[in-house]
């Protein structure tokens, strides 16, 4: 072997891509900094009192929902609690539609029915956005169920926060979903705090991840920070899924940049500002850039442009979501019970 | 016309269903290779299999959710509550995810799902394992609530409910199991919301439903028969919806209701019914709207006070002639 094709040899072993298309990283990034740029937008719109009610930011996470979802197609489904904004962004649900239903606007992704914390869209295959800690996930293993009943090849994601793994419904659904082998990925989302408490002073065991063992379920804990890992831990365990309906939990270890939700501090008596700063110098945007600039797969100008690109679509959400019409009156009546069915 | 028991008509509903339809599935605790913690089940494993007959761990929340997530993308879940005291336990799914799904998605899912079992109380089981819980559940907008009276009722209105496509309360009742009635021959089913007229009558109205109908109003309408008070009765079979129309006309008619329920007086459903027909028929009412309920207590377990609790003919006969003003005479 001559020695520059050693080199090559050496640089394709020391890649972290992966040998993923070019084509896939770009859009992973292109995704992130949608994701975070849609949500400081959001921030900005909180604290005009144009967004109302609870609104949880997804700042800091974005490698989360980036990397996993990436690793699925797109008759997998996704279900998460309430700080659902990124991963319905990240499901292919459109900036316009998230954005109108932040303003609670007749274009919103449930006709502003649900608002921030309950987004959804039957057609990516995304089942919310459910707001009561630990709800949703019953509700994930019944869909798995339902995919194993028809003998598909499909999986679903299911997100928490870390608070949710002290809930009942957590030890009830993995039990099942280990005891029946179904088709779910249960993803922590690690972000330290449950609300304002942390995972040391709320949960017995700080390796959430060994949660699985009780229910002798396969598990992982994942560099939340890194979309590339992300997407490996996930590709991994959506593959087994769907081989041999294997249930995984993953935990990804992350941090949230702003407070629990916009009514919350981004930090104060639960953590200091130090921890949050420290945070934030592993950012998951400026991660994976640099590994692309390393890889040279993008240089700056490329970042410069996606940002010109990103902050155009941002602006064109809130523009589109400004000038949509509220749901008309008649809308409060519609959609509680189905007409259809019955005899 | 055959003779079936309460848990054969449930049964043959089941079956009827499971054998029409792919995608319904029956699951909870015992309903598989225990067959039934009453019985209501026998048979379904050995027919249709481990896939769609699922025993379940002791786990109501867990697998009441596993039902909404399966009938969101499309199958169609019998869940069985060995008794609705233990749906409170999946009170959550049942009432934040169950009922407001098709609205909070803004019509994107709905969850066509029964939640069916024996609610009330049977015999000194006491406090916790007694309550009627169906104006809890009908509060809730998103769900139905359907509670039979006998074996005919219950077969065609549960076949009703599997097919319904929304959340649907079906509670029966642990005493009637073993009731046994005529049902038609073959396929039929009974629509939702459509109450049915017991027994004609001219002077009182009394409605009521499920075992209170079966075991108290029936039998104190025929008492107050032999007094020669003709009581008009009226099972509403589903009580959410409910067929105010049938219940408003009778009143038109009689200008006299009692309501008959065996769940606590403090927001009752005899409590709505009363408030609809006083917004819809004051100018025929002729006394004020009696209410025979269980005591405002936890159900005690000794015998004696289980019984003082709980309606029974002898109040209900009361309450009658108190609506025609005859007490004392």
């Amino acid at each position: 072997m001559s020695t520059s094709a050693t080199a090559v040899e050496q640089k394709k072993n020391d890649s972290r891509v992966m040998g993923l298309p070019k084509k896939t990283l770009l859009k992973w990034y292109d995704e992130m900094l949608l994701i975070r740029r849609f949500e400081e937008k959001c921030a900005q719109l909180y604290g005009m009192g144009r967004i109302g009610g609870f609104c949880h930011l997804y700042n800091g996470q974005e490698a989360v929902s980036t990397g996993s979802i990436g690793a699925t197609t797109e008759e997998d489904y996704v279900i998460t609690a309430y700080r659902d904004h990124g991963l319905a962004l990240s499901k292919g649900i459109t900036a316009n539609a998230v954005m109108a239903e932040m303003l609670g606007k007749a274009t919103g992704t449930t006709k502003g029915k649900g608002g921030s914390m309950h987004l959804f869209d039957h057609k990516k295959n995304f089942l919310g956005g459910h707001a009561i800690v630990g709800g949703h996930l019953p509700i994930a293993a019944g869909v798995a169920f339902a995919i194993k009943y028809r003998k598909e090849k499909k999986v679903i994601l299911c997100y928490m926060g870390d608070g949710a793994t002290n809930i009942g419904s957590f030890h009830e659904t993995l039990n099942m979903a280990s005891l029946w082998k179904l088709p779910v990925i249960f993803i922590i989302e690690n972000n330290r705090y449950g609300m304002g408490t942390s995972v040391e002073r709320s949960s017995a065991i700080v390796d959430l991840h060994k949660r699985a063992l009780a229910y002798n379920m396969r598990n992982e804990v994942v560099d939340g920070h890194d979309v590339l890992a992300v997407y490996k831990a996930t590709k991994e365990a959506v593959d087994l899924a769907k081989s041999s309906y294997e249930p995984t939990l993953l935990e990804m270890r992350t941090f949230r940049y702003r407070g629990h939700s916009m009514s919350d501090p981004i930090h104060g008596h639960y953590r200091s500002k130090d921890e949050v700063e420290s945070q934030k110098k592993l950012d998951p945007i400026e991660l994976f850039a640099d590994v692309l600039r390393a890889e040279s797969i993008a240089d700056d100008s490329y970042f410069k442009d996606v940002e010109k690109r990103t902050k155009k679509i941002v602006e064109e959400a809130t523009a589109f979501a400004e000038q949509s019409p509220d749901p008309p009156l008649e809308e409060l009546y519609t959609d509680v019970y189905r007409e259809t069915g019955g005899e | 016309m055959p003779t079936v028991s309460f848990r054969e008509a449930l049964n043959q509903a089941m079956d009827e269903e499971m054998a029409r339809d792919d995608r319904v599935f029956l699951m909870g605790e015992e309903v598989a290779y225990y067959q039934g913690a009453y019985k209501v089940s026998q048979g379904l494993l050995q027919k249709y299999g481990e896939t769609r007959i699922v025993d379940t761990p002791i786990a109501e929340e867990g697998f009441v959710g596993i039902g909404i997530g399966a009938a969101m993308v499309g199958l169609r879940p019998i869940i069985e509550v060995m008794t609705f005291n233990f749906s409170l336990v999946a009170f959550d799914q049942i009432v934040n995810h169950a009922a407001k799904m098709y609205s909070m998605s803004g019509g994107h899912y709905y969850v066509p799902m029964v939640i069916r079992g024996p609610g009330g109380a049977a015999h000194m089981l006491a406090a916790t394992h007694s309550q009627s819980l169906e104006s809890l559940y009908a509060h809730f907008p998103g769900l139905k609530v359907v509670m039979p009276s006998n074996p005919k009722d219950g077969k065609g209105l549960l076949k009703t409910a599997i097919r319904d496509e929304n959340p649907v309360i079906f509670i029966e009742s642990e005493m009637m199991y073993g009731d046994k009635g005529e049902i038609p021959e073959g396929e039929y089913t009974i629509p939702l919301g459509v109450g049915e007229i017991k027994r004609e009558g001219k002077d009182v109205t009394i409605v009521s439903w499920s075992k209170m109908l079966t075991r108290v109003a029936t039998k104190a309408a025929e008492e107050l028969s032999g007094m020669g008070i003709s009581a008009e009765l009226i099972d509403p079979r589903t009580i959410r919806p409910m067929d105010w129309d049938m219940i408003v006309n009778s009143v038109k008619k009689t200008n006299r209701l009692v309501i008959v329920e065996e769940g606590w007086p403090f927001a009752g459903v005899g409590a709505q019914i009363s408030h609809e027909v006083m917004q819809r028929a004051f100018d025929y009412l002729d006394a004020p709207i009696e209410r025979v309920t269980q005591e405002d207590v936890p159900l005690p377990y000794a015998h004696n006070l289980e019984v003082a609790s709980l309606p029974n003919v002898e109040k209900v006969v009361k309450a009658v002639k108190k609506v025609l003003y005859q007490n004392g005479q």
